[in-house]
């Protein structure tokens, strides 16, 4: 059976992903009107890549893999 | 944007970006293929309706709180913690953590052990078919009416925050909540909390961070506070020797009405919560799982209060109750976690945000209905109608009785729109059976002698005596003063003391009728009460493992808290 675990580990890494991605975008391609306080800090770069990171660590570690 | 969703769009509180539609998309998505992967384990009915009893203390224990955390308490007390400042952190540390323990180590094991499948169930051990088939009918009509008041509730802040048209969001949200309860069965729903536990904390504790970091640190929002508002708002207790404080309450309200009333009343006998721990693999994993609950429980402040409390203190506009907002166009209190969401994320981030609050609200949904399929099936169906099928037929009628729940739901959510009103009224209703309940269910655990008459009797007049407190005060609001003991009192007291009494009620009969009627013999009590009963032990484990040390561990952090924030 598939651990509950190994589904939250896909579901970090793919929204960290994503978050970092258009963090990621956002910094290639500043916006000019960001609209948000802080956007300096970017947070959606380095909050998505600790959900990436996370996630990934939670897939590897609950993988169905792992537990056959 | 997307085509299909932009079409759906009016006007709102925050934009998606494209980024963002995938990311919800992607949630719903993993929901259902959760739902079709556990289709195929959900084939017995103590699969379909127990989760099989095989969840592990972490799964149970988050399970246990997520089934709580819906959008609708996110946001609600958000905007509360920005209406009374931290003193709305009650409902979180004494309104819950003491009640939460109690429950791991005092009663969890006479649940665990009498292994029954729901909070009636053990009604109907202890004291009898009356008392469960009162109790079973009226948590049954109550949960799936909560379930449509929740989703219209959510539809409609779906409308304000994202724009979304009211029909599409019932639907949409109600047909898979619908497909992966049907599926999996409380597996499923298990599964999606602890998820949702997760998506919860990713989407939203930016929030405090980011919040802290522009206020400049605590000192310095607890300074902005005072001068917003007053020092009053940023005190735990030392505002509560008089109902002269933000909330209009005493500290005897508080303590006794919330921390040991309501408190206990919806941790250890409302079963939407009860239910998950019940699915537990182990005596252990039961006491465990409502402990690791309360750990997080006392962290959800810092998601919930906290932002309220930074929007108290950063956010440009004033805000305003939903009264004045519904004629002013004001943002009302209520938005303070949405507008706090839109502050500080941009895209992606703001689709998690935005995941959070959908995934609380299907989360609470399916809480809902998983447990109201339960009550129905086994103790209302297999009670009362067909007591003798076979085990298919009760997941088959597990199954449908989902998809029917939801479907009242959907009604109710409907009614709700034409009449508004009805919203007040359902959930008044629902907080009148928590208290007497409390009462029955915790004299019967602990006091051999009550006899199942005097279960009933107390259950039944302790209920009554909050429909007729409340019927009181809403037909002469002045009465008021003598239910909360005060001129003084606003709303918020009325719930704390008609619980009060409605408890005393309930105690009182079931204790008197008790006395005047006959008991059930010690034999027929074993594994039911306190006293008879060989509570099993959590196993030959390291004192680290044993759920008495993580439960100290948990009061220690209770009590400095609450000094600390004094």
């Amino acid at each position: 059976m598939i651990s509950i675990w190994y589904f939250i580990g896909i579901s970090l890494a793919v929204n960290g992903a994503l978050i970092l991605g258009a963090g990621i975008y956002q910094l290639v391609v500043p916006p000019a009107n960001p609209g948000i306080v802080l956007y300096q800090l970017h947070a959606n770069v380095w909050w998505g890549a600790l959900l990436l990171v996370i996630g990934l660590a939670y897939c590897i570690r609950f993988a169905p893999s792992r537990r056959a | 944007m997307m085509p299909a969703l932009a079409m759906l769009l009016v006007e709102r509180l925050v934009r998606l970006s494209t980024i963002d539609a995938v990311i919800v998309i992607f949630y719903f998505g993993l929901v259902l293929a959760i739902g079709f992967y556990l289709k195929g384990q959900a084939n017995t009915s103590e699969d379909f309706f127990m989760a099989g009893r095989e969840m592990t203390a972490w799964v149970a224990g988050l399970s246990f709180l997520s089934a709580n955390l819906g959008a609708l308490e996110l946001m609600g007390w958000a905007g509360s913690a920005y209406q009374y400042g931290i003193l709305a952190t009650h409902w979180y540390w004494i309104g819950a953590i003491p009640a939460m323990l109690f429950l791991a180590l005092v009663m969890m094991p006479f649940y665990y052990i009498s292994k029954t499948h729901s909070v009636p169930g053990y009604l109907k051990l202890r004291f009898g078919e009356s008392s469960r088939a009162l109790s079973a009918v009226s948590f049954a009509f109550m949960t799936v009416l909560m379930s449509g008041v929740n989703m219209f509730a959510m539809a409609k802040v779906m409308q304000i925050v994202l724009g979304w048209d009211i029909n599409f969001s019932i639907w949409v949200s109600s047909v898979t909540v619908a497909i992966y309860v049907a599926l999996g069965g409380l597996k499923s729903a298990i599964f999606n909390e602890v998820l949702q536990f997760f998506l919860i904390w990713a989407g939203a504790l930016l929030i405090p961070i980011l919040g802290l970091y522009e206020a400049g640190g605590w000192t310095n929002l607890k300074a902005q506070i005072t001068h917003n508002a007053s020092n009053e708002y940023v005190h735990l207790w030392s505002t509560l020797g008089s109902y002269n404080n933000p909330m209009g309450i005493h500290w005897t309200g508080i303590v006794f009405g919330l921390g040991a009333i309501i408190s206990f009343g919806y941790w250890t006998t409302d079963f939407l919560v009860v239910q998950r721990i019940l699915a537990a693999k182990d005596i252990r994993s039961a006491e465990m799982a409502p402990i690791i609950g309360a750990g997080f429980k006392m962290m959800v402040p810092l998601i919930v209060i906290l932002p309220g409390l930074l929007g108290l203190a950063l956010l440009p506009d004033k805000l305003v109750p939903e009264s004045v907002a519904a004629v002013t166009g004001q943002h009302s209190y209520n938005d303070v976690l949405p507008l706090m969401l839109a502050r500080y994320c941009g895209p992606g981030l703001l689709g998690l945000g935005i995941t959070a609050l959908i995934a609380g609200f299907m989360s609470g949904m399916a809480g809902n209905v998983s447990a109201f399929t339960t009550v129905w099936t086994y103790d209302i169906y297999r009670a009362l109608i067909r007591k003798d099928a076979a085990d298919s037929h009760y997941v088959s009628m597990g199954r449908w009785t989902t998809v029917i729940g939801v479907l009242v739901s959907v009604g109710t959510a409907y009614l709700v729109m034409r009449a508004a009103s009805i919203m007040d009224y359902v959930q008044a209703l629902f907080s009148f059976f928590i208290a007497p309940l409390f009462g029955t269910v915790i004299l019967g655990m602990l006091w051999k002698r009550a006899s199942g008459a005097g279960g009933f009797w107390g259950l039944l007049c302790g209920t009554l005596s909050s429909i007729g407190m409340w019927a009181w005060v809403k037909a002469d609001p002045s009465a008021l003063r003598y239910v909360a003991l005060s001129p003084h009192a606003k709303t918020m007291a009325q719930d704390m003391y008609q619980a009060l009494w409605s408890f005393i009620v309930c105690v009182v009969v079931t204790v008197a009728v008790s006395l005047m009627t006959k008991p059930k013999s010690d034999a027929e009590l074993k594994g039911l009460v306190y006293g008879l009963t060989e509570v099993p032990s959590v196993g030959d484990v390291p004192f680290y493992q044993k759920p008495l040390f993580w439960a100290s561990v948990v009061v220690t952090v209770f009590v400095v808290l609450n000094i600390i924030f004094w």
